[in-house]
C-alpha cells in the first residue's frame, strides 16, 4: 500500500474517532476535527504500518474477533486468579521474571502478544528483546530451564490466533 | 434507554473487582506483583463500570464515549504496565527477597 493512500486511512481512521467522541453534526466541530486529523495523518509520522492493506481482509478480522473473545475468557480467569491469591490468607504466589520464545514475525503481533500476555492470569511483559520475552510469572513453575514448556504455558494460547491476524 | 437492573449488576462487579485490584496493591509485596493486581483488576474493573454505563445510556454521545474509552483502557492500561515494570527495573527496583529466578537481570545486566 503506498504512502498517500496509507495516510489518507490515517485521516478517515482520525476523523472516525473525533465523529464518535463529539458525536455531533455541528459545523464548527466538524472543521475542527477535519483540520486535526489532516494535522495529524499528514505531518506526524504515519499510524499505520507497511502492510495496512491488511485492514480490508474480512477473514483477519474474523480471528481478530475470535482473539478478542479468547482474551475476554483470559481477562476473566485472570480476575478470580488474583482474587484468590490476594484474599488467601499465606499469599500464595512463587514470583520470578522469566523468558519466553516467540514464533511471532511482526511487530504488531509482539505488541500484541505482550499486552494480551499482561491480561492474563499471573503475567507481565516486562520487556520484548527481539523474538524474547521477558515476562513476571507471579508463580513460577518448577522447570525453570524449560523454556519450551513456559512459552507453551504462558503465550501458547494466543500465538495461533494472532499468527491469523497479523502475520 | 429503559435497561432496568443490567447496568447496576455490571457496575458493581466493575467496582468490586477494582476493589481486589485495591486490595492487590497493598497486600502483593513489591512493584512487578502490585503491577499485576493493578493491570488486570482495573482493566477489567473500568471496562465492567463503562460497559454498564453504556448499557445504562444507550447509543447515545455519552455511551458511544464510554464505549472509546473502555477500547483505550484496554489497549493501554497493559502498554502502561510495561513501561511501568521495565522503567523500575532499569531504575534498579529489587524483586521480592524471595523471588525465584530474574531472567531479565541475567541477559541484559539491569
Amino acid at each position: 500500500m503506498d504512502t498517500l493512500k496509507r495516510r489518507l486511512l490515517d485521516f478517515t481512521i482520525i476523523f472516525g474517532l473525533w465523529l464518535l467522541l463529539t458525536w455531533s453534526l455541528d459545523w464548527q466541530g466538524l472543521i475542527v476535527g477535519a483540520i486535526l486529523a489532516v494535522l495529524i495523518a499528514f505531518f506526524l509520522s504515519g499510524l499505520l504500518p507497511e502492510k495496512a492493506g491488511r485492514l480490508f481482509s474480512p477473514v483477519r478480522w474474523f480471528w481478530a474477533l475470535v482473539h478478542m473473545a479468547l482474551l475476554s475468557f483470559w481477562i476473566i480467569v485472570a480476575n478470580f486468579d488474583v482474587l484468590y491469591r490476594v484474599v488467601h490468607p499465606n499469599l500464595p504466589i512463587r514470583p520470578g521474571i522469566v523468558k519466553i520464545k516467540t514464533t511471532l514475525k511482526s511487530d504488531q503481533a509482539k505488541a500484541f502478544l505482550a499486552n494480551s500476555i499482561t491480561l492474563t492470569p499471573g503475567t507481565l511483559t516486562v520487556d520484548v528483546i527481539g523474538d524474547s520475552l521477558y515476562v513476571h510469572w507471579i508463580n513460577v513453575h518448577e522447570r525453570l530451564e524449560d523454556t519450551e514448556a513456559m512459552t507453551r504455558d504462558i503465550a501458547g494460547r494466543f500465538e495461533s490466533t494472532l499468527r491469523r491476524v497479523f502475520d | 434507554m429503559n435497561s432496568g437492573v443490567v447496568p447496576y449488576i455490571l457496575i458493581s462487579i466493575g467496582v468490586f473487582f477494582d476493589l481486589v485490584g485495591a486490595i492487590g496493591l497493598l497486600r502483593l509485596p513489591d512493584v512487578y506483583n502490585r503491577l499485576q493486581a493493578a493491570t488486570k483488576c482495573v482493566t477489567l474493573g473500568t471496562c465492567l463500570i463503562l460497559v454498564g454505563v453504556l448499557v445504562h445510556s444507550g447509543w447515545n454521545a455519552m455511551g458511544i464515549k464510554a464505549l472509546l474509552a473502555a477500547v483505550f483502557v484496554l489497549w493501554t492500561s497493559p502498554t502502561g504496565s510495561h513501561a511501568l515494570a521495565r522503567g523500575a527495573h532499569i531504575a534498579g527496583v529489587p524483586l521480592w527477597e524471595r523471588s525465584v529466578v530474574d531472567k531479565y537481570r541475567e541477559d541484559t545486566g539491569h
